[in-house]
């Protein structure tokens, strides 16, 4: 009776599976509300919608901050000589290599090469990099030390990415809308 | 002592008729009045006590200031503001709160350091230490988080980079700091849940400080000579009054040095870029955590590497609970280990240390020849990062093994009495 009871699963094996997995299942439901509320709720991605940027004011050799869902973005204007001397260099880039040519959009079929749109976010952890700073002539971060090109790449420092890019468009060739 | 038993004859019909039902007052007899100390305990013994104090201190401090904050990012900084002007004795509670959770952690650097050099983590205390090491961690969750509700620049600052520490996760990285925000950035939600969690963890380190307390009056008390009790009678003296009355002066002491600082510097140890409400488009030139994190942000800056930055990190506290493992040796006290001694030594320098590399900027310059940079900060931090690790991996391990303890005292009551107690037998 034993080793009956032992090698063969009876009905109340099976009763005590089921219910075990049942409760499981019912467990983990009522565990996914509590953590589901603590992403970004309806009015918060309302609030990240996208958004357009007219670029006619921003001159050469200038770059302007703006706000989007809580970051600043950096877009700027490049130079000749800036866009000249990022792209004779990269060959050098070693931490995130990406060529200055994939960092830029192109507008029906043209390549914007002057402009530079990017999360003003350090991907090291969050800080706000400071404009025309660091070795590379691009950006430094004051917090943990990262230096980064006038594409936004990474050259020196903590950083392990280059400076995001965010998902934009160019809407003509003057206006770009972001997100 | 698990072979400690009641001395406890309610005296009244009142309490005879409680103990047959809830026997509280017992309990509380024998762990507070008669429970057997240790007779050779020294004042760094007293710092449990202090910390109990710390905590309830923050608790109800902590509890009449919610009163008054509003956990909005439109008026968090500004009702922290009313209550240093507005709130009657605001200023106080703030000051005592703000100045508290630096006391706090004052007071359990010192325990720590007590427990480690006096090898407290050995055996059958190794439960008694992790224990400690999770309200360690729960205690720099909950002022992580206390330090962003005044969302000033530092409060922002420090939420972002603490918060993209775990960025540096594989794959799920980014989509468990958006968890942690509720948003794309540290923002209102972000405020809301660490106001709310700030609030729950103090009743959890609650919670873990009465296992804590329990699995120490499980195992008994260590003591500055590090053998265990042999006879309870010589080796001990009841909790009270001795051991109540020399932990209410070391609490009296501490609080003197406490009320200096909320009295005469109640700044000192803050930053003054927390006066400048929160920026999300602008960094402070110089973000530095609270002083109770900098060794371990000095851990995290010496490693180039992102995720092995992180990594380090976490493992120089998570270090600590293998401590009862990683230490080889049979003798318990510092006292009678004079290689261990000079190692511990090293160690509490090089945290200083790392601290000290942890508040200065990364490419400050620590040693030049002839105008070249020899050592940058980064480079200390990445000698003594070294070092921090080596008294764990290294030196406790291979001490046990090679050094040549002195001899250890027979009993407590021969290390306190000496000869004389020797003579008796």
């Amino acid at each position: 009776m034993a080793d009956q009871s032992m090698s063969e699963p009876n009905r109340r094996d099976f009763l005590l599976l089921a219910t075990g997995a049942a409760g499981a299942v019912a467990a983990g439901g009522a565990v996914w509300p509590l953590i589901s509320q603590m992403m970004p709720d309806a009015s918060t991605i309302a609030a990240g919608a996208p958004v357009e940027v007219d670029l006619a004011p921003i001159g050469e050799g200038k770059a302007i901050t703006l706000k989007w869902r809580g970051k600043p973005i950096f877009v700027r204007h490049r130079t000749k000589a800036e866009i000249e001397s990022s792209r004779k260099e990269d060959s050098l880039i070693t931490i995130d290599p990406e060529a200055d040519s994939k960092r830029v959009k192109s507008f029906e079929g043209k390549a914007q090469d002057q402009w530079i749109v990017v999360y003003g976010s350090c991907t090291h952890l969050g800080c706000v990099p400071t404009s025309f700073a660091g070795d590379f002539g691009g950006w430094y971060c004051p917090c943990h030390g990262s230096h980064y090109d006038n594409a936004g790449r990474i050259r020196r420092g903590p950083a392990p990415k280059n400076l995001f890019i965010p998902d934009y468009a160019f809407l003509s060739g003057s206006k770009i809308r972001i997100g | 002592m698990a072979e400690h038993h009641s001395s406890y004859v309610p005296s009244t019909g009142i309490e005879r008729w409680l103990d047959a039902r809830l026997p509280i007052i017992r309990l509380m007899h024998d762990s507070a009045v008669s429970y057997p100390v240790p007779r050779n305990l020294n004042y760094f013994w007293t710092f449990g006590a202090i910390l109990m104090f710390m905590l309830v201190a923050q608790l109800v401090t902590g509890i009449v200031l919610a009163m008054h904050y509003t956990p909005h990012v439109d008026f968090a900084f500004n009702s922290v503001e009313s209550i240093m002007r507005d709130v009657n004795y605001g200023w106080l509670l703030r000051y005592m709160h703000a100045n508290g959770a630096s006391m706090f952690f004052i007071a359990v650097y010192v325990h720590i350091a007590r427990g480690m050099y006096y090898g407290s983590y050995k055996a059958p205390r190794e439960v008694l230490w992790i224990l400690g090491v999770v309200i360690f961690l729960l205690m720099m969750a909950t002022a992580f988080m206390g330090y962003v509700l005044p969302w000033g620049q530092m409060s922002f600052w420090g939420a972002t980079v603490i918060t993209n520490l775990f960025s540096a996760v594989p794959v799920v990285g980014e989509a468990i700091v958006t968890w942690l925000w509720g948003g794309y950035s540290v923002d209102n939600p972000t405020l809301n849940r660490f106001f709310s969690l700030h609030y729950l963890l103090p009743f959890m380190i609650f919670g873990v400080v009465i296992l804590h307390v329990w699995a120490l009056h499980h195992v008994g008390q260590n003591n500055p000579a590090g053998v265990e009790v042999k006879n309870v009678a010589k080796d001990t003296m009841p909790f009270t009054p001795f051991a109540t009355v020399k932990d209410l002066f070391a609490m009296v002491v501490f609080m003197i040095f406490f009320a200096w600082f909320v009295f005469y510097q109640p700044n000192f140890l803050g930053h003054a870029d927390n006066y400048i409400p929160a920026d999300p488009l602008k960094t402070p030139a110089h973000i530095v955590p609270e002083w109770y994190f900098l060794p371990f942000y000095g851990i995290l800056r010496a490693i180039p590497d992102k995720l092995g930055g992180v990594i380090a990190m976490f493992a120089s506290i998570a270090v600590l609970a293998f401590l009862p493992w990683l230490d080889t040796s049979k003798v318990k006290s510092g006292r009678y280990r004079p290689t261990f001694r000079i190692f511990f030594w090293i160690f509490v320098v090089v945290t200083i240390l790392l601290g000290y590399t942890g508040s200065q900027p990364t490419d400050k310059v620590v040693l030049s020849l002839g105008g070249r940079t020899i050592l940058d900060m980064v480079g200390f931090a990445q000698i003594l990062t070294v070092m921090y690790f080596a008294y764990f991996f290294v030196a406790l391990p291979l001490l046990g093994l090679f050094e040549k303890p002195k001899a250890v005292p027979a009993s407590i009551a021969d290390s306190v009495l000496g000869d004389s107690a020797a003579a008796h037998k």
